[in-house]
């Protein structure tokens, strides 16, 4: 254990939360918000009695369910560019940074698994809120923004988190397309000094300490929340 | 857009001498037996732990608890780091450099076995435990009342009962470890993914590569799905199949 150096981490400590982690950061939630959004109107869609709208958002969720995350990374990364020219009407594919194109990924990959939990969430929901709702005189959007979605969100808050810490781990596969999240910072440094095994160690820490802080903490949010029928 | 399709460059040559069709026909085939041997080792190891955590022996239990959160919180591509670069220096010095000289591809597919599989048998384990925790306990004591010991008492009654309650949970592990295997590709496993890229690099062909690799994953997808459910039919018990206690969603 005499070889190793862990000098390089109070070196690079700074580099790797100010640069690293705010990217992964920024990146979770932003992704966590836009796909919790998306996914609960895919989740209206699958529930819809309209049956081309149902099919479509079913076919599109099994289907990105069904394909690992890096080839969809991958996906994006190639078409971003074209949908970009198609959007702007350019002839040229449009260059898109590297945020953006992991943003966009991340947003549309985690609907396709929000939009399961938001479904189960208003499944949850007794039909009779929903009946009541329109014998109430409201409309199909008032009943959803505000009998049905808000406790579907209450009962579904912990496996939303869940997910919100599974996708936290997600974004470190960005690695593959070199950008610098907290994981990318590290691999950059490891290599410039030739420190793979502290900072491989180091990074597998603070990931464990965040994930694991926060599991905590959802599940004490369970135990707060949870509702006594 | 000016993209030029071009769906008949599978059969162009790729470097190597073999054509892009077989190129990626092999990584899927690195694909399957990566996540074979995985999920054997994720089995074995899952339902080990799974059982610890209902014994009521409390070190059993907590050593358990630690062994799935520890897998849980890290993720798997830092796990997949950890396995190919960190463990050869950890282990003796012997031993690390007897590691190190294992000839390419058995280097990187070793540990990329062991990194798939000890990530998913944390969530085997936690399969396990709650595919036990669901059984009523009138089973286990009447198990122990029957003079089982408690090795018996797994063995017999406890296992088989809740590993058919289980099955569906299970079935989307084995899901998620085939697209897992992905992630092999970062240490240089030439699985699917791996395939592929390097076919796009080649051929700059890229939707088309990447479609016939999707195509891939989803006939993956649907052969496991389709056995499973054979599986459960056969195997189901009349009137025990109820929801298990589940508190994760597939991820």
């Amino acid at each position: 254990m005499s070889e190793f150096d862990f000098d390089v981490i109070q070196r690079s400590w700074v580099y790797l939360f100010r640069d690293g982690m705010v990217f992964t950061l920024k990146l979770t939630i932003m992704s966590a918000l836009g796909g919790l959004i998306l996914g609960t109107l895919l989740a209206m869609c699958r529930l819809s009695s309209i049956k081309p709208l149902s099919w479509v958002a079913g076919t599109y969720v099994n289907l990105l369910r069904a394909l690992p995350l890096i080839l969809v990374i991958f996906w994006f990364y190639f078409l971003v560019p074209y949908i970009g020219a198609w959007l702007t009407g350019s002839s040229r594919p449009v260059a898109v940074g590297g945020f953006t194109s992991a943003l966009v990924t991340f947003t549309l990959f985690e609907a396709a698994y929000f939009c399961e939990i938001m479904r189960a969430g208003i499944q949850s929901v007794p039909r009779g809120q929903h009946s009541a709702g329109y014998a109430l005189g409201l409309t199909y959007w008032q009943v959803m923004g505000k009998v049905v979605l808000p406790q579907a969100f209450r009962n579904m808050t912990p496996i939303l988190l869940t997910q919100t810490i599974v996708l936290f781990q997600d974004t470190s596969l960005v690695y593959v397309l070199s950008l610098t999240d907290f994981l990318g910072a590290a691999v950059k440094v490891a290599q410039r000094d030739g420190r793979l095994i502290e900072m491989y160690m180091f990074v597998a820490l603070i990931y464990f300490i965040m994930s694991y802080a926060a599991s905590l903490l959802v599940r004490y949010l369970r135990q707060r929340t949870s509702i006594v029928r | 857009m000016n993209y030029n399709w071009n769906w008949l460059v599978f059969f162009d040559e790729a470097p190597g001498g073999v054509t892009y069709l077989q190129t990626l026909l092999e990584g899927l085939a690195w694909t399957i037996g990566t996540a074979t041997l995985s999920w054997l080792l994720a089995l074995s190891m899952g339902t080990l732990v799974g059982v610890a955590r209902t014994t009521s022996m409390p070190w059993a239990r907590r050593l358990g608890t630690m062994y799935v959160e520890l897998l849980r919180n890290v993720p798997l591509l830092v796990q997949m780091f950890l396995w190919y670069f960190v463990m050869p220096e950890l282990v003796p010095r012997s031993l690390g450099d007897a590691i190190k000289q294992i000839a390419p591809p058995w280097g990187i597919f070793i540990p990329a076995v062991l990194c798939l599989g000890f990530y998913t048998s944390s969530r085997v384990a936690e399969q396990v435990r709650a595919g036990i925790e669901s059984l009523p306990a009138g089973q286990r004591m009447a198990a122990t009342a029957l003079g089982l010991e408690s090795a018996q008492v797994y063995r017999y009654v406890l296992l088989p009962s809740s590993f058919r309650i289980i099955l569906p949970p299970l079935t989307s592990e084995l899901l998620n470890l085939i697209k897992n295997t992905s992630v092999a590709f970062t240490i240089g496993l030439f699985e699917l993914v791996g395939a592929a890229r390097s076919m796009q690099e080649f051929s700059f062909q890229v939707f088309e590569t990447f479609a016939l690799a999707t195509l891939f994953y989803l006939i993956l997808n649907l052969v496991v799905v389709r056995s499973m459910l054979l599986l459960e039919r056969r195997l189901a018990v009349p009137g025990f199949i109820g929801p298990v206690k589940a508190e994760k969603v597939a991820s």
